[in-house]
């Protein structure tokens, strides 16, 4: 069955939401995931929207921000953003997803200042919730396009933590959870071992573990287990072009 | 329903904004951003502004383009359709057209200084930021040890009050009584905290309306300073029930302002050659019909008999 690698993306996206679930979905990709994920092995999953919006069933049409009026009518509940971040703060929100311009082998990212925040080159965007969602939530998703200067050694500033310098470094700060997928568009990653170092877990059908080296700022290494990224089924591919009717992501 | 508080916008624009100010100019991240008052903020001239919001779309990148702007206290500024806002990027890495202070917030972090601003709270203690360089980069920050759970870490944002909060809501009564619906992201916590709070009404109705569901009131009628009665005063933002989101608006916006001149023939389009908002929407012509929300997805009544 022929799939766009944005396609095995979202799928892979999918599978990492189990089911009943409160997600932190964000927009585009993660959100077409939460979509397949209801349509398959998570229909009692929750999506929770930071602007103040929950939802059962994803919208009917295509987003482009969580506020559009098509994501408020028949939510589950229009609130304000406190009411939903503090389900993060009071520690049941099991997932959330975010993207980010640079990561590191830590699963530290940095969507504020490239270069650092004194004497910094590029200004991005910031935050919104991405630093809340990373500290609070049980499990973060990372969706990045995996390229050498995006997923770096170190980064220079900490928007959103990781395992921060690795080991128990996040722990003893009393933070759970932390970063337990980095899909991109050649495999995922997942922190492996007492460091939680970013290992490669499974590598997308039609590319290699050298060319994945060869695209990553520091010396990854394979974990013991890494296998292949199972294709599509024929369900999810049913699925995605369900929640996808325009066609965005083929 | 009280004393009438309704104004046109420039007035209100021109009596309640001070140069140096603090204002919040919509706090629900994508959805009611007033943009007819960032557009008036920006034909009035008003300068030195700390914009303070989590996100307020691609308004806070208009108003520091124009030279509004002194600093942002916000969680994420650029344009939500097209990313990156340009007219941040030039401010914060080579000052143009000024420099400008950066005050780093998470999302939560903010909404937290706003509820500790509007409930007289002496700081808001947080679980968030922990291991985020939030902390280094905006000192207001402080750590301490939970007194209730000694070990624990946690994180005290100071009270945020803005002195001005500007909102779209859908109706209100000419007394400041209003009704919003959909998500509000930190509205209700910004109008609490503010020292003055002007609202950009959609439709202006009978008191009566207003009164039949206290409930759907977000911000209570006896904090508003002012009424400003603008339709679609949140283009190109969307409404509840009322404006849908022009987003090619958006993309466009993005695409003319990679470079200062771009962003001048853009402004000079859309904001200085307008005389008001009523100019702005005759210039969007029929795309006005096109956004209007004209569908039917109504609430079930709620029933307030006392007997």
């Amino acid at each position: 069955m022929e799939y766009s690698t944005q396609e095995l993306m979202i799928i892979a996206a999918a599978r990492e939401i189990r089911d009943r679930e409160l997600v932190f979905v964000g927009m585009r990709l993660p959100i077409t995931a939460y979509g397949v994920a209801r349509l398959t092995h998570a229909p009692d999953a929750v999506g929770l929207f930071e602007g103040g919006v929950a939802r059962y069933a994803p919208a009917d049409e295509t987003l482009y921000t969580m506020c559009d009026p098509a994501n408020q009518l028949n939510a589950a509940w229009t609130t304000g953003l406190l009411q939903i971040m503090g389900q993060l703060q009071r520690g049941i929100v099991d997932a959330g997803f975010i993207g980010g311009a640079e990561i590191d082998r830590f699963g530290n990212i940095n969507t504020s200042y490239i270069g650092g925040y004194e004497g910094y080159k590029i200004k991005l965007p910031g935050s919104g919730g991405a630093a809340d969602i990373a500290a609070m939530a049980k499990r973060l998703i990372a969706i990045m396009n995996h390229e050498k200067h995006r997923l770096v050694e170190r980064v220079g500033y900490v928007t959103s933590p990781g395992y921060l310098t690795g080991g128990d470094a996040r722990a003893k700060l009393g933070l759970g959870g932390g970063p337990s997928a980095v899909i991109t568009d050649r495999c995922i990653l997942r922190p492996h071992g007492d460091r939680h170092e970013l290992h490669v877990s499974s590598i997308h059908p039609g590319h290699t573990f050298a060319e994945i080296q060869e695209n990553t700022g520091w010396d990854v290494k394979p974990a013991p287990d890494m296998g292949e990224t199972s294709v599509p089924t024929a369900i999810e591919i049913a699925a995605l072009r369900r929640v996808d009717k325009d066609g965005f992501w083929r | 329903m009280g004393v009438s508080k309704l104004i046109d916008l420039e007035t209100a624009i021109a009596s309640h904004v001070h140069d140096g100010d603090s204002v919040v100019l919509g706090a629900g991240l994508e959805t009611a951003i007033p943009f007819c008052a960032t557009h008036e903020l920006i034909r009035q001239g008003k300068r030195r502004l700390n914009m303070v919001a989590p996100i307020s779309d691609a308004s806070t990148d208009m108003l520091i383009g124009a030279g509004c702007v002194a600093e942002v206290t916000g969680a994420w500024v650029g344009n939500v359709s097209g990313g990156l806002g340009h007219n941040y990027r030039r401010a914060a890495e080579k000052g143009v057209p000024n420099t400008i202070r950066v005050h780093d917030h998470s999302n939560f972090s903010l909404g937290m200084a706003l509820l500790a601003g509007g409930y007289g709270m002496p700081y808001a203690p947080l679980r968030s930021l922990l291991g985020s360089d939030i902390l280094k980069s905006n000192p207001e920050f402080q750590t301490a040890e939970n007194p209730f759970a000694p070990g624990e870490r946690i994180v005290l944002a100071p009270p945020i009050k803005p002195d001005l909060a500007i909102f779209c809501v859908q109706r209100a009564d000419a007394g400041g009584n209003s009704h919003y619906w959909g998500s509000s992201g930190v509205m209700q916590e910004a109008a609490f905290a503010a020292e003055r709070i002007i609202l950009i009404a959609d439709e202006i109705v009978d008191a009566q309306i207003i009164a039949s569901d206290p409930s759907r009131c977000l911000i209570p009628g006896f904090r508003v300073t002012a009424v400003c009665h603008v339709q679609g005063g949140c283009h190109p933002a969307p409404l509840t029930g009322r404006w849908k989101r022009d987003n090619s608006f958006f993309n466009d916006y993005h695409a003319r302002t990679r470079d200062p001149d771009g962003f001048g023939d853009w402004l000079q389009e859309w904001v200085l050659d307008c005389a008001d908002h009523a100019a702005y929407r005759a210039k969007l012509r029929t795309k006005v019909d096109d956004l209007r929300i004209t569908g039917e997805a109504l609430a079930a009544p709620a029933n307030y008999a006392a007997d």
